[in-house]
């Protein structure tokens, strides 16, 4: 039987620590953030294995995972994580780097979400309901996704028609591309 | 009554799906002689889709609220727990000052990260003493919500106890009512996942619910926009999903503190929920 020596640290620890400040050496594969994770029972690899496999470097699989995206950033594992690992926080930086190499998505639809949300914030300054919905259905292909609740939220005056333009606009979107001229160096 | 002064950010959502939140925290504000400005031209925080997206842009977008509130003078109060979260991640990540000065310089203006942000829960719990109650919320029975976002995690948050914060709880006992003693206090409800994942919105919301109800719960109290939408929203596709009645009201914290102070249900716009609260109040001589 083949055995495993870890490195002292893949490029994948690296580039965690680096971003995060966290170390993921320190996970001595307790599980108690796979047994208190509540998407746990959806994702295809759990918390503990995600924090194996980044000791292994093992990039690829991570990014392909639907795991990076069925996290909800609740927390509940960073909070009770006896190594003291900010594991959510890990989590998260698997994400952006999933964004900096493009990676297909496992779960499209919450990374379309994501960038709907962003694009009307960019645009307008702030969120607004329905301008997201109508933004993330076009973006997702799906133009009649999540109407169903569109009456109740219309007779109980819970949306408002029109978007919430910042005067401060401009500088919300130079915040955007300030960030991405830095990201992509 | 006290008299604070705090620089008010109420977020996105408390312009559209949850005024309620915002129109009964400035009543309740304005009785216990807490002025709130609002901040001038405040723009979103990034919310859960910034710090998903990318780490810069999840620190920056906050912080051009941090300074405006700089500007200002003043101490921030903060209404929804999305944006609390992450105002204070970002005043949290501030603290190194290599970020400062690049988030400066995004910014193009001066940072000093020098801004005290605090949750309206830590704001109203802090005061209620200070003027009498018009009525006491006797015999209501609330199990209070506080979700993941104001408590963790606790060396950013530096809010309450992780696991079973108590804040809420004094509050709602405070008016009179009873906190029931629940497990779930601080479990997720499936955040910003309705539109892309409702399966697990509709699992994990339910069994809050469902939770709360067999412990006799009459209401649930929450301090988040988000939790709210998904606990009141999604509830008549829980009921189907699940098969089990729960008709459960979701009221923001201060709407209770609101009753306690005098004002009516329909000042508090309590017409605004999914599940109507009117029946059980009713019941409980409250309205």
């Amino acid at each position: 039987m083949g055995s495993i020596s870890p490195s002292p640290c893949s490029d994948l620890c690296n580039f965690v620590r680096e971003r995060t400040g966290q170390n993921v050496l320190d996970c001595y594969q307790c599980g108690k953030c796979s047994a208190g994770c509540p998407a746990g029972y959806v994702m295809d690899l759990g918390p503990r294995q995600v924090m194996r496999a980044i000791q292994l470097g093992l990039k690829e699989e991570l990014l392909a995972s639907k795991t990076i995206w069925l996290c909800v950033s609740c927390q509940t594992c960073s909070a009770r994580c006896p190594a003291n690992i900010d594991i959510a926080r890990v989590m998260e930086s698997l994400r952006w780097l999933a964004a900096v190499e493009k990676t297909t998505p496992a779960e499209k639809e919450i990374e379309v979400f994501h960038r709907a949300f962003l694009g009307v914030v960019k645009r307008f300054g702030r969120a607004q309901e329905l301008l997201l919905a109508a933004w993330y259905n076009l973006l997702s292909k799906n133009p009649l996704a999540n109407i169903s609740l569109l009456p109740g939220m219309l007779t109980r005056g819970k949306i408002s028609f029109l978007p919430a333009r910042v005067k401060g606009g401009v500088e919300v979107k130079r915040i955007f591309d300030k960030v991405k001229a830095i990201e992509r160096g | 009554m006290t008299s604070q002064t705090y620089a008010y950010y109420p977020g996105c959502t408390l312009r559209s799906s949850a005024k309620e939140y915002d129109i009964s925290a400035r009543l309740v504000c304005q009785k216990l002689g807490i002025e709130l400005r609002e901040l001038e031209d405040w723009a979103c925080c990034g919310a859960s889709s910034a710090h998903t997206t990318s780490e810069l842009l999840s620190i920056a977008l906050p912080a051009r609220e941090l300074q405006a509130a700089e500007q200002v003078g003043l101490p921030l109060a903060v209404a929804c727990a999305m944006c609390f979260s992450r105002l204070k991640h970002a005043a949290h990540d501030l603290a190194d000052e290599a970020k400062l000065a690049q988030v400066s310089g995004i910014l193009g203006k001066e940072l000093r990260n020098s801004t005290q942000v605090v949750h309206l829960l830590q704001v109203i719990e802090g005061c209620i003493n200070t003027v009498p109650l018009t009525r006491r919320l006797s015999g209501l029975k609330v199990a209070c919500y506080y979700g993941c976002l104001l408590v963790r995690p606790r060396e950013v948050m530096n809010f309450d106890d992780e696991e079973n914060p108590q804040m809420m709880d004094r509050l709602i006992e405070t008016l009179g009512a009873e906190a029931i003693d629940w497990d779930l206090k601080v479990a997720c409800c499936g955040a910003s996942l309705p539109l892309t994942r409702r399966d697990i919105v509709l699992k994990l919301s339910h069994r809050l619910l469902s939770q709360a109800r067999q412990l006799g719960a009459d209401c649930v109290a929450v301090a988040c926009p988000m939790c709210h939408s998904n606990l009141d929203a999604y509830q008549k596709e829980m009921e189907t999903e699940y098969g089990e009645r729960l008709e459960l009201p979701i009221l923001y914290f201060t709407q209770l503190v609101g009753l306690a102070l005098g004002f009516s249900p329909k000042q508090l716009h309590m017409d605004r929920h999914f599940t109507d609260p009117m029946p059980m109040l009713r019941d409980k001589g409250l309205a």
